[in-house]
């Protein structure tokens, strides 16, 4: 018996690659996702502005401008609070939102012409974020837990080494049956996506650009463009000011923190 | 150096946001269908508004200042015309309190068509007769953030008398509202008045328990004996007495499910009263595949008041009130088009289940390009038997249109 915890690691070792060739398409998936979900964690929390150029299909634009606060909470899904600067007529309105690594998020919506503070259903989440072409789903925290993935094939996308994965959201509120991404090698971070509507149909294409580096860890694309090719309309989202570890707590992501969002 | 970097990007307020401008001016059209009951008043009122706001953070966003001024100017009703401090505040914040000192304005409540629980600020009814318009109230509050909960603790030094349309005003009672208020208290409109709050979220819950104990908000109405004459009365006299309010709030989530509740007891005020409003409102996402958003609204209310005045009391110079919402139910609709306009459309009938009438409110919005916004709101209420309290608004169909330019 006592031989035993010797050699149990080196029994481990053997069967390891073993193990990583017989892994499923579905387990490579998962596998690739956790990594890109490890590579990203720690981050505590951030600030950022985003501003959204709308386009229709005859070329006119409108502006769409938020500041937002990021929370990292262990073991579940991020807190992020979003306060709207453009339009001017929503300016204050405020989103706050707990996601969860299962069940429904909870969303709740400042009104500051009112003070009023509405609770709102997280079923929406394939609609559209403030009229834009990116749905509430594509811009909450991706949660690994709320898909199941399949590996496709290894490529290349200009350039770049990219693992090709599909993801099917396990919602069935999605708007989606299945994404299909393009993730790089080195990185671990998203290069493109696309999305399939719910009769599997090509809907949109998500491709980012502009990665940068911050605290020497986290990568985030500051240019983040979505094609619809269904209306033909866009939305170009624009990344800036990111600041991390600036203090943020609980107390930045309550009730109270949203009413005086400004 | 992080607060240096910092403290330098505030000079360019629109990066940093730590301090800033903004508001709306808003130019508003109110047309009546019916000629007016008395000849004094109109057909059509137009009126000019502007609510801009500054607001300063600083030691890192753990004091915040606004400043939050309003002004209508109205044609033919003089009351419509009018200034108020909608705020004037200095909020603070620590780990686990929080104070707001100043003029300002809560909102507590969750339902729709009525506001019961919603006691801090006075309704400023003569901006639109919704009674979402609220003037701004003196106050000192420490909120306590606990892990049972917060508590809202309000001294509320000075009370505001609620804003009526005056003789030319549209839509009123029948009989006109004297601007000379009567009190209970000696203090008349300096009294300070208390009220706390606890709140919290327990999952899908949110649950607020409150008491008030001051001026209430919401007057009864006396005729004086010098405004009645024969069969006939001038004015009435609105009446704010010192009321003891308890009142619970509470709204859950389950998917597209939005549960409600606000429920009162108000003693001060002859008999005690007891009201409560309560419902759901579901939505359906993404109708017919498209992006729309339908939401359906059903609420019960009731009111132990009753929506019938009694003309003897009013005669005998007894304060009196009374709720057109003694037994109704709220039927309505929200169509949200989630567009790059914001489009949006509620339409709500409130039926009297004793057989009182009905009454109907549209509204609906549109953003037109990146700062201008067009509101249109149409009211108007049907089958109002004599003596009911909504029967002198029997023939005031409204619209209203308003542009808005935000900046």
């Amino acid at each position: 018996m006592k031989i035993l915890p010797g050699i149990l690691p080196a029994l481990l070792l053997c069967l390891l690659p073993v193990a990583a060739n017989a892994e499923t398409a579905e387990e490579k998936g998962l596998a690739i996702a956790q990594e890109a979900d490890r590579r990203d964690k720690g981050f505590g929390n951030y600030t950022n502005h985003v501003k959204m150029i709308l386009k229709n299909k005859q070329g006119q634009e409108s502006t769409r401008e938020i500041r937002s606060k990021t929370l990292e909470v262990a073991d579940d899904g991020d807190k992020s609070l979003t306060i709207f600067d453009n339009p001017r007529d929503v300016a204050g309105t405020a989103l706050l939102s707990f996601t969860h690594r299962e069940g429904p998020d909870d969303q709740w919506l400042y009104l500051p012409a009112l003070k009023r503070v509405k609770r709102i259903s997280s079923d929406n989440k394939s609609g559209p974020f403030m009229g834009s072409e990116f749905a509430y789903e594509d811009i909450t925290s991706q949660e690994v837990d709320k898909y199941t993935y399949k590996f496709i094939r290894d490529d290349v996308l200009d350039g770049m080494d990219v693992f090709v994965f599909e993801r099917y959201p396990k919602d069935e509120k999605s708007g989606y049956t299945r994404q299909l991404i393009w993730l790089d090698k080195e990185h671990y971070k998203e290069r493109k996506i696309e999305y399939y509507d719910r009769k599997d149909s090509l809907l949109k294409t998500l491709t980012f650009s502009d990665y940068r580096q911050f605290e020497d860890k986290y990568w985030r694309a500051l240019n983040m463009y979505m094609e619809n090719h269904q209306t033909g309309k866009s939305t170009r989202l624009l990344q800036s000011s990111y600041e991390f570890n600036v203090d943020l707590t609980d107390r930045d992501f309550d009730k109270n923190s949203l009413k005086r969002a400004r | 150096m992080k607060r240096v970097l910092c403290t330098l990007a505030c000079l360019l307020p629109a990066i940093c946001a730590h301090a800033g401008w903004r508001g709306y001016v808003a130019a508003e059209l109110l047309g009546f269908i019916e000629d007016p009951q008395d000849s004094r008043q109109h057909n059509s009122y137009v009126s000019l508004a502007i609510e801009p706001e500054y607001f300063h953070e600083w030691n890192q966003r753990d004091d915040l200042f606004t400043f939050k001024p309003y002004l209508m100017l109205a044609a033919h009703d003089n009351n419509r015309t009018h200034a108020d401090l909608r705020e004037l505040s200095w909020i603070h914040v620590a780990r686990d309190w929080e104070t707001n000192i100043g003029i300002s304005k809560v909102y507590w409540g969750v339902t729709e068509a009525v506001h019961l629980v919603d006691v801090i600020n006075q309704t400023d009814l003569v901006i639109n007769e919704d009674g979402e318009d609220k003037l701004g109230q003196p106050m000192a509050k420490l909120t306590l953030v606990r892990d049972y909960g917060n508590f809202d603790l309000f001294v509320l030094p000075g009370f505001r008398e609620r804003t009526f349309t005056d003789i030319e005003g549209r839509p009123r009672f029948g009989i006109p509202i004297s601007d000379d208020a009567l009190y209970e208290s000696g203090a008349k409109e300096l009294h300070t008045d208390f009220a706390i709050r606890w709140s919290r979220t327990l999952g899908e819950f949110d649950i607020g328990i409150a008491h008030f104990s001051g001026t209430g908000r919401e007057p009864r109405f006396v005729a004086r004996p010098a405004a009645i004459s024969g069969m006939t009365i001038s004015e009435i006299t609105p009446l704010y007495e010192i009321v003891e309010q308890t009142s619970i709030d509470l709204q859950a989530i389950f998917g597209g499910w939005l549960w409600k509740l606000e429920a009162i007891t108000r003693s001060g005020q002859g008999k005690r009263i007891r009201s409560l409003a309560g419902g759901y409102e579901y939505t359906f996402v993404g109708v017919n595949e498209s992006q729309v958003d339908i939401g359906v609204i059903t609420e019960y209310l009731y009111d132990s008041r009753g929506d019938s005045i009694d003309p003897a009391v009013i005669f005998a110079s007894r304060p009196f009130f009374t709720s057109p919402f003694q037994n109704d139910l709220v039927l309505g609709a929200r169509v949200t088009l989630n567009d790059a306009a914001s489009s949006e459309l509620l339409a709500s009938v409130i039926v009297d289940m004793d057989g009182g009438g009905q009454s109907f409110n549209v509204e609906a919005s549109r953003r037109f390009g990146d700062n201008w916004k067009l509101s249109l709101e149409g009211r108007g209420v049907m089958n109002i038997p004599a003596g009911n309290v909504l029967s002198s608004f029997e023939d005031e169909s409204r619209i209203r249109v308003e542009l808005a330019r935000y900046f």
